[in-house]
């Protein structure tokens, strides 16, 4: 059983400001200067006019993100009750800003923070940013699906021991794939040891509304989450929350997002928070079993085509696997002898079929809120097409491996040191300047300041042979790498 | 008072039949089912607000998507029907007493439940022994079948509602896959006359042609569907559907038709050009 919600989740102040304020029709002398649409009728044309109508400024009725007093901060505190937080930021430059804002908060330049490697870019920017330190632990890989799992309390542990003056501990609960670490444990251990707890819960926004989920962060007494609303939540792409736990204060986090984030608050993102975060609050129980059994049912048809695994709960090991979100839909493809990136390429080409990403593995399909069972049937049949027509030995198809990174140099001083470009192959030995990752999941192969290795040459050579999207370098191509100039600069 | 049906075939053009009487409506889980008493065209059912079928003009419909197959494979024993709980498909396969088995998919019992009561001339076969119903999904029933059937007839509504994944590659992949080694499959292709339902059409025809070896269109004047005027597709892995009819053998079952005839047969291949040149347009792709 969730929390019960001490205010009346029923209210959405935002959207009701701004029903209020279109009925007002007050007449505009400010910006935007497309001026309810009037300005760019093809643009109103496109979008609607209901939407470009209340793309509006900050003004007294509608009050102001950068300082809210009215109806944001009311939002926030609806959102805050229903998320079970001491405090909740709307954020609209993405769960990127909610990351950065909270590593931004609790670490300064040298600080030592202590991360699972498979984190998304958006952590390792910000220590580029704030110039912390990281302690990567190394995450479990499970061998036969060739993915990285979550952190073992006893990885954590040591790395809290060898480190003890690090500044927090920061856990992706749950994983791209929906691989949860023992969060409770691993916030005591922080606390124990003064440190902070952040959780990156891009992926997890469900947690808190769902029955049978794995712990939210807030629940766990972490003390800062990064939630995407957009991805379960059903909130528009870019606005998410930043949570934060009774420890943080929070004009401190305020002054951090004003750092970077817009004056110019989009209302057409804070309004989407606002009628999402209602929705879950009042209806996220059933809205969450029924993608749930979705699921399920999914993972069991897909089993029963043979060659694939989907995978779920039967995971769960108490440990590197601590829970699963059985939201989450994950194929491992390597037994019909495809890689998941062919698999997900095919899916595209062949049957109008678009996933959320294909890695050397596994594919990942996402399941939320606005999926209907009919469509469900389509994705299990294609699969068992792709079997049919192009299932092939699987010998000789790599696995995923993790590469335990050796930390030369801080994010930010990489980044921002003398560097040269030289072909990958010669590249070996020297320390990297730039990120390497296949996007999505957007987890870097390499990140500035670390030694490339042969294997991971191997490794991106053969991504890129599977067709795997790679981003990071500044040659588009990845045929060079940046690295730097000098050694420990 | 008058009380008229209305369905709309394009956003500007719509098709109204005059109403004697509202018989039954309900709504499903997965639809909302209406059938009228009408003086044109009898009773009606509707699906969703879209003409399924009617007493009057049925025949043309059950008929050529049942007939067609029937006189070009020379041995069907295992027949599936997927949709068509209203029993009309059903009702002419039964004819044939050559058929050892049928299998009937429909996705909702309450469409066949309303036939039996309401059109019994339609569903007047589907307590024959050979007839098997199975309320399921569709996709999921053929993906658990491989090479176990001779005949398999796609009795499908339009392809924007909830049976949109009938007109998929991997459902034509999964129905292949479940076809015996000379199998066919004859599907309801819709209209090529509007333009929402021409891309539809063209859509469905480019899928079936990477799946199956062999495919055609043949044609029917159907006048309650939208422009009156609708096509089949006829997907095979070996036979060909006029070099292989065998006018013969079907007249010799001495079944009486309305609509079909076997020099209908090879007539209904026979296509006006912006049709022949719509489907060639995506053969080539």
């Amino acid at each position: 059983m969730k929390h019960e919600y001490r205010l009346d989740q029923n209210q959405a102040p935002i959207f009701e400001a701004l029903e209020t304020f279109r009925q007002m029709r007050v007449v505009p002398f400010d910006v935007p200067g497309h001026k309810r649409g009037r300005g760019n009728p093809e643009l109103t044309q496109f979008l609607g006019e209901k939407c470009v109508s209340i793309d509006v400024n900050s003004m007294k009725p509608l009050d102001n993100l950068c300082h809210p007093i009215s109806v944001i901060r009311q939002a926030e505190e609806l959102a805050a009750d229903a998320f079970g937080a001491a405090h909740a930021f709307l954020m609209v430059g993405g769960t990127t800003s909610a990351v950065q804002s909270m590593v931004l908060s609790t670490c300064k330049r040298g600080d030592k923070i202590i991360l699972p490697r498979n984190v998304h870019r958006s952590v390792i920017n910000a220590l580029v940013l704030c110039g912390a330190i990281p302690v990567y632990v190394n995450p479990e890989v499970d061998h036969q699906l060739g993915i990285s799992l979550g952190m073992k309390r006893e990885m954590v542990a040591k790395a809290i021991r060898e480190n003890p003056d690090a500044v927090a501990v920061l856990v992706n609960n749950p994983t791209y794939y929906g691989i949860c670490s023992d969060l409770r444990a691993i916030v005591r251990m922080a606390h124990e040891a003064g440190m902070f707890c952040l959780a990156d819960e891009a992926h997890g926004t469900h947690f808190y509304f769902g029955e049978n989920m794995p712990v939210s962060a807030m629940e766990a007494g972490a003390d800062m989450a990064a939630v995407s609303m957009h991805k379960s939540g059903g909130s528009l792409t870019q606005s998410s929350f930043l949570l934060t736990g009774p420890h943080i204060s929070e004009g401190h986090v305020r002054k951090i997002i004003n750092l970077t984030q817009t004056t110019s608050g989009s209302y057409l993102l804070m309004s989407s928070l606002d009628i999402s975060r209602r929705n879950l609050a009042l209806r996220g129980k059933e809205v969450f079993r029924q993608v749930s059994a979705m699921a399920q049912y999914a993972r069991e048809e897909i089993n029963a085509v043979g060659g694939y695994y989907a995978f779920g709960e039967e995971l769960v090991n108490g440990d590197s696997i601590f829970a699963f979100d059985p939201t989450k839909l994950s194929v491992h493809t390597r037994d019909i002898g495809l890689a998941g990136i062919e698999v997900y390429d095919l899916l595209r080409d062949e049957y109008d079929i678009q996933i959320e990403f294909g890695d050397i593995g596994n594919i990942l399909a996402y399941l939320s809120i606005g999926d209907r069972p009919q469509n469900l049937e389509r994705l299990v049949s294609a699969l068992a097409e792709i079997r049919r027509r192009h299932q092939k030995d699987s010998t000789g198809l790599m696995n995923q491996e993790y590469f335990d990174p050796q930390v030369v140099t801080s994010p930010q001083e990489a980044f921002y040191a003398g560097q040269r470009s030289v072909p990958l192959a010669d590249s070996v030995g020297c320390v990297c300047s730039e990120f390497v990752m296949c996007y999505p999941p957007g987890i870097p192969i390499l990140a500035p300041g670390e030694r490339i290795t042969p294997e991971i040459l191997d490794y991106i050579r053969y991504a890129k042979a599977k067709g795997c999207s790679m981003t990071g370098p500044a040659d588009p191509d990845i045929e060079h790498i940046n690295i730097l100039e000098q050694e420990g600069v | 008072m008058e009380l008229w049906f209305s369905e709309f075939h394009t956003p500007d053009v719509k098709h109204s039949i005059r109403v004697n009487r509202h018989l039954f409506s309900q709504k499903t889980d997965y639809q909302q089912i209406d059938i009228y008493d009408t003086p044109e065209f009898g009773k009606v059912m509707t699906l969703d607000g879209n003409v399924l079928l009617t007493e009057r003009d049925e025949f043309i419909y059950d008929e050529m998507i049942t007939h067609v197959p029937m006189a070009v494979h020379p041995n069907v024993q295992d027949v599936l029907v997927i949709g068509a709980g209203d029993g009309g498909v059903v009702r002419e396969l039964a004819r044939y007493d050559s058929i050892r088995s049928i299998d009937l998919v429909e996705m909702d019992s309450q469409v066949v439940e309303a036939c039996r009561k309401y059109l019994p001339e339609n569903a007047c076969r589907l307590d024959d022994p050979r007839v098997h119903i199975y309320f399921d999904n569709a996709q999921r029933f053929i993906r658990r079948c491989t090479a176990r059937y001779d005949l398999i007839i796609v009795d499908s509504t339009d392809p924007f509602g909830p049976l949109e994944g009938y007109f998929t590659r991997e459902f034509y992949g999964i129905c292949y896959n479940a076809l015996r080694e000379d199998g066919i499959m004859v599907n309801q292709q819709g209209s090529p006359f509007f333009r929402h339902d021409a891309d539809a059409m063209q859509r469905c025809h480019k899928q079936i042609v990477r799946t199956f070896p062999i495919s055609r269109v043949y044609q029917a004047h159907i006048p309650t569907y939208a422009a009156g005027y609708w096509l089949f597709g006829f997907a095979s892995k070996k036979y060909h559907p006029i070099d292989n009819f065998n006018r013969d053998k079907w007249l010799a079952l001495g079944l009486d038709t309305k609509y079909y005839t076997v020099r209908l047969h090879s007539g209904a291949f026979f296509l006006p050009a912006f049709l022949e040149k719509m489907l060639e347009e995506v053969e080539k792709l």
